[in-house]
């Protein structure tokens, strides 16, 4: 028997009289000031990303932009061409600042987009366990399972080995590390519904499977799955930034933040450590405002604290 | 009544403050207990009977307290207990039993362990010692081969076997009261009745006063002598067993003798008392049986008081049964 | 117990298996292997030779079966840079990550258990809010980014700790260690503690966890209910139950950590196998790579079977119920 921390089953949002589920959720997870400012700050945190080229000060990856002599400069400081360096410059005269929107771009990109194909697949192949059982059901879990005993990072040196370099392959990469966790999820919510009886009584109105497992199924099977997405999102892009970090990962053309951290790396011990102290900040906080928000949502969808 | 009572519960009031409001769960409890005595507790689930049995031993976890009352047990008052001083007693002079034994007995550690734990936390004895207790207190209650069965975990035993272990530790320092609460309702019938007999030739033995909660009044007219009737937080009726099993005067405690299949005729249908126990949280105002009672009126929106009639016969109700039991 | 045991080897030789095939696929079917066995610098007539000797040219069945040989004797290439047996390279390596490793399991013990208690016994407490808020952050700051603020901190700007390196070795008992000077221990505090960090905060949240749930199930009023001091309920009805599934994630997180190590290694230039395996990617010497991935993925088939064995040892319930099937 495995233990992992995480909520496998499906739980009773309990509703005060009257209110929907989901406004007693958002009441209860407004309960926490901290997941709200999590929450807020993610959103601030995506907008940056997404509007990247609007709200740089200077594209750090367009080279007429740059220039060589304003390299190293510290936070504060003025540029040759007029803006602020806000955040400073690295060796290249680009400002970090910008280099950090840009690279939250790719970050986050990266991360949401790879979660979002494997939560695809962990329903699918989830549902498929739960629904049809025996065969596919073991041999499903037995994959998960195995894959599941071995760390994130070594399956994806394995892959990364194998397929080489690219934004492509970090995806692919990134996606079989996560699809198991949500295939278990998916599958063990869904264990849990289909014996309650709107399902017997969907069957009696002879619906048919499909629509039986993603009309009806599916959206009981929400509350832990949120959970863990916002969870794996969170991993997701920590893995991808430590393995650009190695060197491993993206490609120079994609620079993540990961990368933005490595080349200032070798500065940190001379004292010119903004470089990456400020991309390393910006991961952070995109990281724990993630994890502020899962945490809140586990802690009240968690059935076995509900007393 | 020259003795003081083993147990004299007055006017108990233990609440549960939550995020929805205040449910009262114990609402002005009184009863005594003599010494050898066996007192019923009964009721539906919800109504507050396990509530007192823990406000007695001094276990109720937030967010509820015991707000007002006293529980004067053999004299002291436990509310006013230091914490101390309660736990000395708990287990050693006051012992409780609780209803489902595999979730009571901590399936990692073995019988031994948990018996001889129990029995050195109160007396300064040695392991050696406090084992020969416990094989004693286990052969007690017919545990064949107790020397074998002190090295078992609980998943190993029977549920009966279970309970029985449980009554052994209870039975360990001899104390002068015990509180099973609904200790028979997770076990077959058969069973059921052994461990009625065994409570009560132990508690004629040795003195012991006990305190029966559950919800089955069947299980009453053989083994209690008084008994206390409980709907929502109140006791409704009071009395001697014979008394009123035989002429229940409270239409609550008719409903739920009438429940009972053996007293109904065959062939017909079993009466039940329409409607379902209000929820803690929103009773309903006045008495609270009021909305499933077939003999309420608009004097009933007052909350009724408990009235003691002859022989010690208390009911809560404006419209009391008369005398004879009905059908 | 033992039907169940000899299950979970056959189990873990097959996972073994798999593991292998899917190695071999990609290192001679996807990929290039004539690139990824035989050093670019090799010119026609060598690389020829080194085909043949390989026998790249045969069918690839048969080449699995050379491959699975080779494996099971322990050779799996060359190190083209380093001109020394592959697996042989990443064993010298592998004492100073197991140090790393152990040093940091150590720590996750040592401070994560006693943590998550007091935060799950007090749950209010501004201790605990504290040490869950720490937790939220030992579990989302990425592993390399804390090391470098460890060495920006403690190294760099406080001085007391050295920054990069394994200390002085000592020997006692025939084994080599850091943990037996004072340098070597002084080396290795900030990259276990950089390691372990991740592995801390897991274990606070679930041991928190775990005694928030334990504390309320029946058998904890039962023992209150007994008169026993609220000591014993906690240290040793409360406690026992979640140091079973505390003791197996422990046992698993061992595997992560030795995988892990490569991104701690890295950052503070720790001579261990993680830093190896990085340095092989960035010379594309590949036979170490593929040699180290074998290995790793064996250890962790290995650990895996062990925990399930010690998880069978510690939980009476299943102990006893197999043992009576």
């Amino acid at each position: 028997m495995r233990v992992s921390g995480e909520v496998a089953t499906a739980p009773a949002v309990v509703a005060s009289e009257g209110e929907s589920p989901f406004r007693q959720l958002v009441a209860d997870f407004c309960e926490s000031r901290l997941a709200v400012m999590g929450l807020v700050i993610f959103m601030a945190v995506a907008a940056v990303a997404i509007l990247a080229p609007l709200v740089s000060p200077q594209n750090p990856y367009d080279l007429r932009q740059l220039n060589v002599l304003d390299g190293k400069q510290p936070p504060g400081s003025r540029a040759m061409a007029g803006f602020r360096y806000w955040l400073g410059s690295d060796d290249q005269g680009r400002d970090i600042l910008s280099g950090i929107f840009y690279g939250l771009r790719i970050s986050l990109g990266v991360g949401v987009l790879s979660a979002l194909i494997a939560l695809g697949i962990g329903i699918l192949a989830g549902l498929t366990a739960a629904y049809f059982g025996g065969l596919p059901d073991s041999l499903i879990m037995r994959v998960v399972d195995i894959q599941l005993s071995f760390p994130a990072i070594l399956i994806a040196l394995i892959l990364l080995a194998v397929l080489g370099q690219g934004v492509d392959k970090i995806i692919v990469a990134l996606v079989t590390v996560q699809w198991a966790y949500y295939t278990r999820t998916v599958r063990g919510a869904a264990l849990v519904e289909r014996h309650k009886e709107y399902i017997e009584a969907a069957h009696c109105l002879a619906l048919g499977r499909w629509r039986i497992l993603f009309r009806h199924l599916l959206p009981n099977c929400f509350p832990p799955v949120i959970v863990v997405v916002t969870v794996q999102v969170a991993h997701a892009i920590a893995l991808e930034a430590t393995l650009s970090f190695l060197g491993i990962g993206l490609p120079i053309t994609a620079p993540s933040l990961g990368l933005l951290i490595a080349n200032g790396f070798q500065y940190l011990l001379s004292g010119t450590y903004w470089i990456s102290f400020f991309p390393g900040i910006a991961l952070l906080i995109a990281i724990v405002a993630i994890n502020l928000v899962g945490d809140q949502l586990r802690d009240i969808l968690n059935p076995r604290l509900q007393k | 009544m020259s003795e003081t009572p083993t147990l004299a519960v007055e006017d108990l009031r233990t609440w549960f403050f939550t995020k929805l409001g205040v449910a009262k769960a114990v609402d002005g409890v009184s009863f005594t207990v003599r010494r050898g005595q066996v007192l019923a507790l009964v009721g539906e689930s919800g109504c507050g009977k396990t509530v007192t049995g823990f406000s007695i031993m001094g276990l109720v976890d937030p967010p509820g307290r015991i707000v007002g009352g006293r529980i004067l047990f053999r004299g002291d008052d436990l509310v006013s207990l230091p914490d101390e001083r309660m736990r000395q007693l708990r287990g050693a002079r006051i012992a409780m039993i609780f209803q489902d034994p595999m979730m009571t007995l901590n399936p990692v550690l073995s019988i031994e362990t948990q018996m001889v734990e129990a029995v050195l936390a109160h007396a300064g004895a040695k392991r050696s010692e406090a084992r020969r207790r416990a094989c004693q207190a286990l052969s007690m209650v017919g545990i064949p081969c107790p020397e074998e069965r002190l090295q078992a975990y609980p998943h190993q035993f029977s549920g009966g076997m279970r309970q029985r272990v449980a009554i052994a530790i209870a039975l360990l320092h001899r104390p002068d009261l015990i509180i099973a609460d609904e200790p028979t309702t997770a076990l077959d019938v058969t069973i059921q009745s052994q461990i009625l007999f065994e409570a009560q030739r132990l508690c004629r033995e040795l003195g012991t006063g006990l305190i029966w909660i559950t919800h089955d009044l069947s299980v009453v007219a053989g083994l209690a002598e008084e008994v206390c009737v409980m709907y929502a937080g109140r006791i409704v009726e009071q009395g001697r067993v014979d008394e009123v099993l035989d002429r229940p005067r409270h239409p609550y405690t008719r409903g739920l003798l009438g429940s009972v299949p053996s007293r109904n005729v065959r062939g017909q249908p079993l009466t039940q008392i329409p409607g379902m126990t209000p929820s803690l949280l929103s009773l309903p105002e006045g008495c609270a049986f009021r909305l499933r009672c077939p003999r309420a009126d608009d004097r009933c929106l007052e909350p009724p008081e408990l009235i003691v009639g002859v022989d010690g016969h208390a009911v809560r109700c404006f419209h009391p049964h008369a005398g004879d039991a009905g059908t | 117990m033992t039907v169940f045991l000899i299950r979970r080897l056959l189990q873990s030789l097959l996972v073994l298996f798999v593991m292998s095939l899917i190695v071999f696929a990609g290192v001679y079917a996807i990929g290039n292997p004539v690139d990824i066995l035989i050093s670019p610098e090799a010119d026609q007539a060598e690389r020829e030779r080194a085909i043949r000797a390989l026998g790249l040219d045969l069918p690839l069945h048969q080449q699995y079966l050379v491959f699975l040989r080779k494996a099971v004797t322990g050779n799996l290439g060359e190190s083209f840079v380093y001109n020394e047996s592959a697996l042989g390279l990443i064993l010298k390596r592998m004492p100073a990550t197991l140090e790393l490793a152990l040093a940091a399991m150590a720590f996750a013990v040592v401070l994560g258990i006693p943590l998550g208690i007091w935060a799950g016994l007090f749950p209010d407490a501004p201790s605990s809010r504290t040490i869950m808020a720490g937790s939220i952050l030992g579990f989302s700051l990425p592993t390399f980014w804390v090391g470098l603020m460890l060495i920006m901190i403690f190294a760099v700007m406080l001085g007391w700790l050295p920054s990069i390196g394994r200390g002085q070795t000592g020997t006692v008992l025939g084994i080599t260690s850091s943990f037996f000077t004072v340098d070597g221990l002084r080396h290795l505090v900030l990259p276990a503690f950089n390691l372990a960090l991740f592995r801390i905060a897991l274990i606070i949240r679930l041991t928190r966890a775990g005694v928030r749930e334990t504390l309320l199930q029946d058998f904890v009023k039962y023992a209150r209910a007994k008169g026993l001091r609220e000591r014993r309920v906690i240290f040793v009805h409360v406690l026992k139950n979640i140091l079973i599934p505390v003791v197996t994630v422990l046992g698993l997180e061992l595997g992560g950590v030795i995988a892990f190590a490569v991104v701690t290694e890295t950052i503070f230039a720790w001579p261990g196998m993680g830093k190896l395996l990085v340095d092989s990617f960035n010379h594309l010497d590949r036979p170490v790579i593929v040699a180290y991935l074998l290995l790793m993925v064996s250890m962790f088939i290995a650990i895996n079977f062990l925990v399930d064995v010690l998880y069978s040892v510690l939980d009476p319930r299943v102990r006893l119920v197999t043992r009576a099937t």
